[in-house]
């Protein structure tokens, strides 16, 4: 297991490094590790025991994405977004000791309360893949704001289609 | 937990406090096809209460679309025996109302009144109204009531009260006003969502949803005592509560079981059992004048629509099949018709439909107008829409002839609900 997530941690220093740009939110010690990676494992394992064991603060990682997003009235996640949703289920049941809930939210067409209804179906259908994928039900918890908590508030398909969304909230 | 949902929400709670005052401008559109002309004198005695009572009278009888004011023009008469009928005859009025208003030493109003039949020269109201405590506008609807009634034959509306929501950027208040939307009452203000308040029959709680545990939980309140409880908070959304006409339940919607399905319970929360089966959404419940039925909104045909099923279980009925979406109906109170929200081409209609015929008729022109409710008298609808990008309340004519909007100070209203006869 420990293996394992240190491989992991190893394969996304090197992702960081790939990308050549200092990521803001990265491990600060991670960039100056710009010269050859193979020459420092054992640095680059003591700095991610520290602060990078968990690669879902790692912004280059699937795991960076918390949010699926929908069509008008539907529910069933999208095959664009179903990576995102196993990459969350792999490292659920990978981390036992995480929980995450889901946010379902919809856009303002339809009524208030058809929406709450509509934005659960979507948190609870990611929720499923999660389990599917390996989570626990008992990381998992679902919630719907239907269209009361709007991310943006236009009448136009710009905002509408930012608010037809699950969000990903992970318990700190 | 309960000890703090039993709570009681003094400080939120805020009393007749005057921050209503000029908070609403209403605007009308459209006329009633047969409007009675009717004079209204300025009540006598006390001037000043005279005008204020006015005021409102004159408001509330223009607002229904069913009466022309004819303008008294210089003439005053406050007793009976003051009256010259050939006076309002020339000015082709048809009914006068007269009287005197007085403020007593404990601050009670009274007005004593009279409405007379220009034409017939007899007397057909003579009454005293009065309400404690500085309550003009309270004398004032009583008595657009008695005219209304008078000379329309339907109960008047206008001393009932509304309930809605005001969101102001993330604040939401669950308000109580008069049916003009005057007299606000702020009952609930938090920061999280409020949604969905409904009357109990007999006007003394509101149910309505609150996120205010992190999720959406259904909760009961009265409005005299304030107390409150949450009477549904299971795991999910508890939603969409509807009071059965005899006041003994609730039908609340539940995602405990799985999808969005309509559950029945006592107004405490208990005794709660299951009784639609869909696996689809089925919400929005609204229970028959007679009880024995429920319109909901469901999406097991694939859009949501209008069904209908008997309380005690049974086969629901498809009752919408316009293109697009139908949603949030409600029983017309003599249970022949229901109005709902009709989404089509990207606009929201208020529309109704006839039980017997199956006919729809559109009566608003389109727009985001959402969450219909009749007056307990059947003749207005009340909906929320939006003028100059603010949530607004709006009323129509059941014939679809007369509009009005009302524009709060602040904020946009929405999910407005009109509660009963007092």
């Amino acid at each position: 297991m420990k293996k394992i997530v240190i491989s992991i941690v190893l394969v996304n220093l090197l992702a960081a490094c790939a990308s050549q740009k200092p990521q803001e939110t990265t491990s600060a010690p991670a960039a100056p590790a710009t010269s050859v990676a193979a020459t420092a494992p054992a640095t680059a394992t003591a700095v991610a025991a520290k602060t990078a064991v968990d690669p879902l603060n790692d912004p280059t990682s699937i795991l960076a994405g918390r949010s699926v997003y929908y069509p008008f009235d539907v529910a069933a996640v999208q095959d664009a977004d179903k990576p995102l949703v196993q990459a969350h289920a792999g490292y659920l049941s990978k981390n036992p000791a995480r929980s995450v809930r889901l946010e379902g939210n919809c856009d303002e067409r339809g009524s208030n309360e058809y929406n709450l209804a509509l934005g659960q179906r979507r948190a609870d259908g990611v929720m499923k893949m999660l389990e599917l994928g390996g989570a626990k039900a008992s990381q998992l918890d679902s919630v719907s704001y239907g269209e009361e908590k709007p991310k943006a508030t236009g009448h136009e398909e710009s905002s509408w289609s930012q608010n037809r969304r699950t969000d990903l909230n992970y318990a700190k | 937990m309960q000890k703090i949902l039993f709570a009681v929400l003094g400080l939120l709670m805020l009393a007749h406090t005057s921050m209503a005052r000029a908070a609403l401008s209403i605007e009308i559109i459209g006329a009633g096809e047969h409007q009675i002309p009717v004079s209204i004198v300025p009540f006598g005695g006390d001037e000043k209460l005279g005008l204020a009572i006015n005021e409102v009278v004159t408001g509330d009888l223009l607002r229904s679309g069913l009466f022309r004011l004819v303008d008294p023009a210089g003439k005053s008469p406050h007793e009976a025996a003051e009256v010259h009928y050939p006076d309002w005859q020339v000015r082709g009025t048809e009914a006068l109302a007269i009287g005197t208003a007085s403020a007593q030493a404990d601050g009670r109003i009274v007005a004593r009144f009279r409405l007379l039949d220009v034409v017939k020269q007899v007397e057909l109201i003579g009454q005293a109204v009065s309400a404690g405590d500085g309550q003009i506008r309270a004398v004032g609807h009583r008595i657009a009531d008695l005219i209304y009634e008078k000379l329309t034959g339907n109960r008047g509306v206008f001393s009932t009260r509304i309930a809605y929501v005001n969101r102001q950027g993330k604040m939401f208040s669950l308000i109580v006003a008069d049916s003009d939307g005057h007299n606000e009452q702020i009952v609930l203000k938090q920061n999280e969502p409020i949604m969905s308040p409904s009357w109990s029959p007999d006007g003394s709680h509101l149910a309505y949803v609150s996120f205010e545990t992190g999720h959406a939980a259904v909760f009961v309140q009265s409005l005299y005592t304030h107390q409150r409880k949450a009477v549904a908070n299971f795991r999910g959304s508890n939603s969409a509560p509807a009071w059965s006409p005899d006041g003994k339940q609730l039908a609340v919607v539940l995602t405990r079981d799985g999808s969005s399905q309509i559950y029945l319970m006592r107004p405490d929360g208990g005794e709660i059992r299951r009784i639609s089966f869909s696996g689809a959404i089925d919400t929005e419940p609204n229970f028959s004048p007679d009880g024995l039925s429920l319109l909901f909104t469901s999406d097991r045909g694939g859009s949501a629509q209008v069904y209908r099923m008997p309380v005690a279980g049974g086969a629901a009925q498809r009752l919408t099949f316009a293109a697009g979406s139908s949603y949030s109906p409600r029983h017309s109170p003599d249970g022949k018709s229901f109005v709902f929200a009709h989404l089509s081409g990207g606009r929201f209609y208020i529309s109704v439909q006839d039980f017997q015929t199956g006919q729809m008729e559109a009566l608003t022109e389109g727009g985001w107008e959402k969450k219909p409710s009749f007056a307990p008298n059947g003749r207005l609808i009340l909906f929320a829409s939006e003028a100059r990008g603010r949530g607004i309340l709006a009323t129509v004519s059941s014939d679809g002839r007369v509009k009005q909007h009302m524009f709060t100070q602040s904020g946009d209203a929405r999910e407005p609900v009109w509660g009963p006869f007092l």
